[in-house]
């Protein structure tokens, strides 16, 4: 009882964090896009988080968890019915490392999250109601059915007889399918007037409050303390250490690998690399938390960090409009972390890689095929975007009715 | 009587108005302007070299019975050059009246 009281601490303490992420993700996307935008952002983020719970008590736990797959066996579908569960949760010896209540609240914060890295890829001129429309679906569906394949003992946790999918806090489960959500909508959804010129060429739109972006990843950073933290399922003192020091080291040498490279680059100091790079760092160890040594954890780091740079300059060249950098951080940070598994760590070896491989094509694949379903049903209903005049006046005032800083000039 | 504006580098600011401030002008409106020139200033945003032709200034706004004119403008070309292009510009304007509201009264009497 009192190791299960000690665990449970934890949890709630880590699910408090990563509740706390969602502030983080509000910042970072507020700082990096423009001040006529802001309500929006923020109206945005409210919702994913809102209704990411509410959604994920009515039906996302329990399709996530379904205990058995009796809808599509083999461990593909299952839902283990409406809401939320007073007798299991009654049932102290549910797990050793939490209560069910803790389970759900713990869980419930991380799948808002997926909704949330969608949000800060579509900025600035997606419709709310379309917004809200694609990640109530994404979010209470796509979401825990992808995570019931790993985390709900589906088939991808024994994807071959020797080997099982690994996943440890969710690079891939979490960050790519929110980041493969994200590539596809701002695929269909087109750039922000005035990201690319009449010639294709990519325009910079400076973010406007670089340091509210900079407080927003350094709360999330804080945050991954409880979503790598807590993803040991309990308060294992070698584990949970083991795990946040191999996360703050990805964290910090991903912002120092593409702070590195982005400088030599381009010749410039770029703090919103800098920025996005420490995220790099950190969605690529989320893969791998417990299985690395120190020395692993910086390497995926900087890798992390690199790519996060490579990925914005990608993003530009195929003409893709992602304001806050989430597709090359969530995404291709997530599929590297992903991989690492098989490449460095405890579990390294290759036919790991091609577990972690074959995941990653399995997730992608079924992440790309919903979200192009529920973007066009979405757009065939009530459209994508919003007129061109209500994107330069901004989305404050045609969406919300108000700008954010009633006091200050707007630019 | 005489208006004189003056567009000035931010970063001179404080010397010209200390150099106002000797001759024994001390009245005077100031603001931020940003114009357009020839200048270009190089930036880079998150790997995308750009450039904008917005250029940062102060202007000043000086009133000065005609005696002071001469001074007034030595004093902001003294204190305010660099040498380099994009020093700023001195304009010089016939100023028809002043009023000091609190008293009516009028002319050089009113600012000095």
């Amino acid at each position: 009882m009192e190791l299960l009281t000690t665990n449970n601490l934890w949890m709630m303490l880590c699910a408090a964090l990563v509740f706390f992420m969602h502030l983080g993700f509000s910042f970072l996307e507020i700082g990096l896009t423009r001040q006529k935008n802001t309500i929006n952002i923020l109206f945005k983020n409210f919702f994913i988080i809102t209704m990411g719970l509410m959604m994920y008590c009515l039906i996302g736990f329990n399709i996530m968890y379904p205990g058995d797959f009796n809808i599509i066996g083999g461990g593909f579908l299952g839902f283990s019915g409406f809401g939320l569960d007073a007798a299991a949760a009654a049932d102290l010896s549910y797990n050793e490392g939490y209560t069910y209540w803790t389970d759900f609240l713990f869980q419930g914060m991380f799948a808002a999250t997926a909704g949330t890295i969608i949000s800060g890829a579509v900025a600035e001129r997606i419709k709310i109601t379309s917004f809200m429309l694609i990640t109530l679906l994404y979010v209470s569906i796509v979401y825990p059915i992808v995570g019931s394949w790993q985390w709900g003992s589906g088939f991808l946790s024994t994807l071959t007889d020797n080997v099982g999918f690994y996943d440890f806090a969710g690079s891939t489960l979490v960050h790519s399918v929110g980041g493969w959500g994200a590539l596809v909508v701002i695929y269909l959804l087109g750039a922000r007037k005035g990201k690319f010129n009449k010639d294709g060429k990519p325009q910079a739109i400076p973010g406007s409050n670089i340091p509210i972006a900079a407080a927003g990843v350094l709360i999330l950073w804080l945050g991954w303390f409880g979503f790598n933290g807590g993803s040991v399922l309990s308060a294992d003192p070698a584990s949970t250490s083991l795990v946040l020091v191999a996360t703050c080291l990805a964290a910090a040498a991903g912002g120092l690998g593409a702070a590195f490279v982005s400088g030599i680059l381009y010749k410039n100091l770029d703090l919103t690399m800098f920025m996005n790079g420490v995220l790099g760092g950190l969605v690529g160890i989320t893969a791998g938390a417990d299985q690395m040594t120190p020395t692993e954890a910086i390497i995926i780091g900087i890798i992390g960090g690199i790519i996060v740079v490579m990925g914005v300059a990608f993003l530009d060249k195929v003409k893709l409009d992602d304001p806050v950098g989430a597709v090359p951080v969530h995404l291709f940070s997530g599929i590297w972390g992903t991989l690492a598994v098989g490449l460095f760590g405890a579990s390294k070896g290759f036919d790991q890689f091609m577990v972690q491989l074959a995941s990653v094509v399995i997730v992608g694949i079924f992440c790309i095929i919903s979200t192009i379903i529920i973007t066009l049903l979405v757009k065939s209903i009530i459209g994508l975007r919003v007129s061109e005049i209500e994107e330069i006046e901004g989305l404050d005032i045609s969406e919300h009715g108000t700008g954010a800083y009633a006091d200050f000039a707007m630019k | 009587m005489k208006k004189i504006e003056a567009i000035i580098r931010k970063a001179k600011f404080d010397e010209v108005v200390e150099a106002l401030h000797q001759i024994e002008v001390n009245f005077f409106c100031y603001w931020d302007v940003t114009g357009r020139g020839n200048e270009k200033i190089g930036k880079v945003y998150r790997g995308i070299s750009y450039s904008t032709k917005d250029i940062e200034r102060t202007l000043l706004s000086i009133v000065v019975s005609d005696s002071f004119v001469d001074k007034t403008i030595k004093a902001i070309i003294d204190s305010g050059a660099t040498g380099e292009i994009g020093d700023g510009k001195i304009f010089l304007y016939n100023c028809e009246e002043a009023y000091r509201i609190r008293t009516g009264e009028t002319g050089t009497k009113s600012f000095n």
